[in-house]
């Protein structure tokens, strides 16, 4: 077993604190540090000093008291009893710390992450004689309703099962015996894994699916693929929490890691109200039977929240090897990078741009490394999937900031947020100019199943939004009246879009979800209109009785109305519409 | 407060805010410290690093006068302040010191001012609508209980003023409940704090309210204790004793500035404009001590002032301040000068709060997308009037001059509204509807069809 090392406590500096020991420690190990047995880690060692990030408040500590390496690095409690919880940045569950010390979180608190008491209906999926090994699934609990745990082989092992009995058991009770080369194991429904390590996998795979979030703009211009990664940048009250909420509430995934990495606790009281209310779209249970609340606020000890992502990633990462896709968001990475500064200052390293460290670049690939579609471990051949979601809070919104810069060059989709927009309550906020996918190809061959001409549509829509912000340059100076009426069409339909496609309220009871095949539909009523009614202006009908058709004001309603059934009727009141106006003016409609 | 037996006379170093004192023993972090000054006078100080040998002291009174003979004693203690219902009334220096002339606060408690971290799963989520009077505020950015929604200005603009008038008129529509008021002031003017005192008093609000007042003459490191004793005193009036409390911070400016000179000091790295790269977490741990408990039955409403150095949203201290809060309440110039009160520029401004507050069941149906049109309204008639100033409005089209008739409306008949105007939710609705409807109704788009039938003023008389 892992052998405790003591020493003594020599400085506090903040979160840092520097100890020594009688031996030397080890690089990562957890520490107990002071009389209060507060949680820390090893960040640097040097011989036998080592300094150590505290995830807990240091006030009140002395040079002198005791420091102990507990001899294993942090790791994340698997198994059952993780589905609904919420965990503070060390997997502490905050329900648990409620009942223990009362409102107020009171340090040192020891709580197991996983319930040690709850007991859980083991059903064995393989049996005494199989071959078996890491990855490999040898059973099931029904955790909730929705959600089936798979019991797995831990990584690193191989063998024979040697007993395996259903049944119901504790985490830490064992279910079965497992015959290695190195001797016997018993086999338990928990399994630990270092939370800075990723999970080994087989092999890691080309992108294939969208992840559809139900947000128009998002699904249909910029769409993210499971697997992939994601950033969205914006100053404050632009609305990344609100489109990261919006994913966890209304994507395909089929599991959602949601990780409070420094925010506000209100909007982490605000979900772990809601999502035992909401009812998941795809399989009507109530979302919290799907999700993980990582929540580590922006008053708990900076340390701390640097660990919370790392915690968050290896748990979705674990739900990827039982074969489930899986969003992550993490609100926000620029806190995590502040953290990581704040121990980088204390341990006075040599800062490089903004004060950051100068491996701030490698972190932040190591997070998005970890995402991806894979082939997970196990004797058959199965998948799964990790998305990552980040939000990046770039002070005064500049986007020319380090964190936001390293983090596009690690990820497929940037959905820029702008707060001209937010101000106008354009919600949400994605830039429609500035923000790019890198998984077109893969959303494009999902989407053709819907529409052969989806990409067409796509691109004319995206075409459209473009001319109209060169064209709306050419306004500012010289005033909409004196453009000629064919630019001033694309103005009017760049309008249209804005307001009735991408434009979309996470507060509206119909609006907050569109289905594939509403968006799809939708969009196309809009490109329609665009294609009909230019021939009218080209051969000379003013632009100010196009602007004048009734069936405008329905188009832009579309989102609205339930179902796909309005907006065929839009159409058809379209085409009439536009056919009298061509023929009150004498000219060809198409 | 006096020296504790062991006084040392080991300082090493004076540095700006900062002394280093060698040879201690038992010092613990972040506690308390004595500083005798050369009149005999007492000042407080804290430990900031802490080995074996050295200790690192911000002393919040100041260091001018101090020599290396200077005697110091260590307390303990990390700084607490004793809480009783006594509090209530009371005015008290920047360091809890009385100022009214009555004797210290005995408390059966005395509580760290750091306070603790109120735990995410414990918190409740804000719902209950307060009305300010505002129509800006009420509208546009509805406040709820257990918000922190701050005031971004700048100097000279009429933030004390628009604190002032929601403090007093600040009701929750039909019912009556226990308030209270803290007011934490760092670093401003003596007459602005005298200004505050008055207008409470008006209102019979000053017997249920405590002061903590740093002011311009006082210490300045002092302003970095100040409102974590505010936020003590509040938590303690709403969580212990169940009041309602509406904590009012200004200017979150000066703190932060004393922050910055003790990270100068120390020799930090500093990230923009000399801030300390920790300005987010620090802010945090005031800030965020607002909230409700769930299972208790008072609530900390936040409100801190600060001014924007030139009028930049960008800077540090409101960038920071806005990636905390649950929105801002932006003041400019450029309203002030067009004669407006308040001052207030919806655009930028924001209550993330708000639709948690309103809707059907508290204020009403409509009131969110009313909200969201004016919003969108406004911006068009923000966007032509930049147009006029290129090509005059006759090179706008008529729906752009729908626009800027509007956005004039909006700024004169909306926002505008007197010191002293108390505007119902429902006059302020009725006053939005009423500008509204000047526009086409194909233009009023964020509003839900059913509630154009129901609230336009074109088919209300209809039915
Ligand atoms: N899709 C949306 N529909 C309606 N309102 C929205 C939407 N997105 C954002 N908002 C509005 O904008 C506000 C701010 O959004 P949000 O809290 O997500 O911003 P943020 O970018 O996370 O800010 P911060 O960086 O300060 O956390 C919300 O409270 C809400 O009022
Ligand atoms: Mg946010």
């Amino acid at each position: 077993m892992s052998e405790r090392i003591t020493g003594t406590i020599e400085r506090i500096n903040g979160s840092l604190i520097v100890g020594k020991f009688e031996q030397e420690a080890k690089m990562g190990d957890l520490v107990e540090v002071g009389n209060l047995k507060l949680m820390g880690e090893i960040v640097r060692l040097r011989e036998e000093i080592a300094y150590i990030q505290c995830y807990e408040s240091t006030s009140g500590l002395k040079p002198g008291e005791p420091v102990v390496d507990i001899g294993t690095p942090l790791v994340a409690e698997l198994g059952p009893g993780i589905m609904g919880q919420i965990v503070d940045g060390v997997q502490r569950s905050e329900m648990e710390l409620w009942e223990l010390t009362g409102p107020f979180i009171s340090r040192g608190a020891n709580i197991s992450p996983l319930n040690r008491k709850k007991k859980w209906n083991f059903e064995p999926t393989v049996k005494a004689g199989d071959k078996v090994v890491g990855g490999d699934i040898i059973g099931t609990v029904q955790e909730t309703e929705m959600f089936v745990h798979k019991i797995l082989v831990p990584p690193d092992l191989e063998g024979t099962i040697k007993t395996l009995t259903g049944g119901v058991y504790t985490v830490t009770d064992t279910v079965g015996v497992l015959e290695t080369d190195s001797g016997e194991i018993d086999l338990k429904m928990m399994q630990t894994w270092p939370v800075r390590v990723g999970r080994p996998i087989k092999e890691r795979l080309t992108l294939s699916q969208p992840l559809i979030t139900g947000q128009r703009v998002i699904d249909t211009f910029f769409p993210c693929a499971k697997g992939g990664a994601s950033a969205v940048p914006g100053g404050f009250g632009t609305g990344k929490t609100v489109i990261l909420q919006q994913i966890a509430k209304w994507s395909d995934a089929d599991i959602i890691v949601y990780i409070g990495c420094g925010e506000r606790g209100n909007e982490m009281a605000d979900v772990v109200e809601q999502f035992p209310e909401i009812e998941d779209p795809k399989s009507g249970k109530k979302l919290i039977e799907r999700t993980i609340i990582v929540a580590n606020v922006s008053n708990m000890a900076v340390s701390a929240r640097e660990a919370s992502i790392y915690m968050g990633i290896t748990i979705g990462e674990y739900f990827r090897d039982q074969g489930y896709d899986v969003a992550l968001m993490a609100d926000s990475t620029s806190r995590w990078a502040e953290a990581l500064r704040d121990i980088s200052g204390r341990l006075e390293e040599i800062p490089a741009e903004a004060g950051f460290p100068a491996y701030l670049a490698d972190r932040i690939a190591e997070i998005y490394e970890r995402a991806g579609r894979v082939e997970i471990l196990g004797s058959e051949q199965n998948y799964g999937s990790l998305t990552l979601l980040g939000a990046v809070s770039p002070p005064g919104g500049d986007y020319s900031e380090p964190v936001t810069t390293t983090t596009l060059r690690f990820i497929g989709t940037f959905w820029a947020l702008d707060s001209q927009l937010a101000y106008r309550r354009h919600f949400p906020a994605i830039n429609w100019l500035r923000s790019f996918t890198r998984y077109l190809e893969v959303a494009a061959r999902w989407w053709s199943e819907f529409d052969p001409s989806w990409e067409r549509t796509r691109a004319l829509a995206l075409r459209v939004l473009e001319e109209a912000a060169e064209i709306e340059e050419t306004a500012r100076i010289i005033g909409e009246k004196a453009l000629p009426d064919d630019q001033r069409l694309v103005l009017l339909v760049a309008e249209m879009l804005r307001e009735g496609f991408l434009v979309q309220s996470a507060f509206h009871e119909i609006d907050r979800f569109c289905s594939p095949e509403k968006q799809v539909a939708l969009l196309k009523i809009f490109t329609d209109f665009y294609n009909s009614t230019r021939p009218l202006i080209e051969q000379g009908v003013p632009i100010d009785q196009i602007r004048e058709l009734d069936v405008i004001r329905e188009i832009m309603r579309l989102k609205e109305r339930e179902g796909e059934e309005p907006i065929k009727d839009a159409r058809s009141t379209m085409n009439v519409q536009i056919s009298a106006l061509a023929k009150q003016y004498e000219v060809n409609s198409q | 407060m006096t020296l504790a037996p062991v006084v040392y006379k080991t300082t090493t170093e004076i540095k700006g805010p900062i002394l280093m004192v060698q040879n201690i023993r038992d010092v613990s972090f972040d506690e308390i410290v004595y500083i005798q000054r050369p009149n005999g006078e007492l000042v407080q100080g804290s430990v900031l690093d802490v080995s074996r040998e050295m200790a690192m002291i911000q002393c919040f009174g100041g260091t001018a006068g101090l020599d290396l003979n200077t005697k110091l004693s260590f307390s303990g203690d990390v700084l607490r302040i004793p809480v009783s219902e006594d509090l209530i009334g009371r005015v008290f220096s920047g360091s809890f010191k009385p100022l009214d002339g009555m004797p210290q606060i005995i408390g059966k408690e005395r509580r760290d001012v750091n306070g603790g971290v109120i735990n995410p799963a414990a918190r409740e989520v804000p719902k209950e609508f307060i009305q300010t009077g505002m129509s800006g505020i009420d509208g546009m950015n509805s406040l709820v209980r257990g918000q922190k929604l701050p005031i971004f200005s700048e100097s000279g603009l009429a933030h004390n003023e628009l604190a002032a008038q929601i403090a007093r008129q600040a009701t929750i529509p039909g019912s009556e409940s226990d308030f209270a008021i803290v007011f934490g002031a760092m670093g401003i003017k003596n007459e602005e704090a005298a200004y505050f005192r008055a207008e409470f008093e008006k209102t019979g609000a000053l017997n249920k309210s405590v002061m903590i007042l740093n002011l311009a003459d006082d210490p300045s490191i002092e302003r970095i204790v100040t409102p974590r004793i505010a936020q003590t005193v509040a938590e303690y009036l709403a969580f212990d004793l169940g009041m309602h409390v509406l904590v009012i911070l200004t200017d979150m400016t000066n703190y932060a500035e004393a922050l910055r000179a003790i990270s100068i000091a120390r020799e930090e790295i500093p990230t923009r404009k000399g801030y300390p790269g920790y300005l987010y977490s620090d802010l945090a741990t005031i800030y965020e001590r607002a909230g409700r408990i769930r299972g208790r039955p008072g609530s900390v409403t936040l409100m801190p002032i600060l001014s924007m150095p030139a009028g930049d949203i960008t800077h540090p201290i409101p960038d920071l301040t806005g990636y905390i809060t649950e929105g801002q309440i932006i003041l400019t110039r450029e309203l002030a000068l067009r004669g407006l009160y308040p001052p207030m520029n919806v655009l930028p401004s924001l209550s993330r709060l708000m639709k948690d507050g309103i809707g059907e069941e508290t204020t009403r149906e409509d009131h969110q997308d009313v909200s969201n049109q004016l919003y969108m309204a406004y911006a068009e008639g923000t966007r032509a009037r930049g147009l006029v100033r290129i090509v005059g409005t006759v090179g706008l089209s008529e729906r752009e001059r729908q626009w800027l008739r509007f956005a004039d409306r909006f700024e004169q008949e909306f926002i505008n509204q007197g010191i002293y105007e108390n505007r119902t939710i429902e006059q302020t609705l009725a006053l939005a509807w009423d500008i509204l409807s000047d526009l086409p109704e194909d233009d009023l788009i964020r509003v839900r069809e059913a509630y154009i039938e129901k609230y336009h003023p074109d088919h209300k008389s209809e039915a």
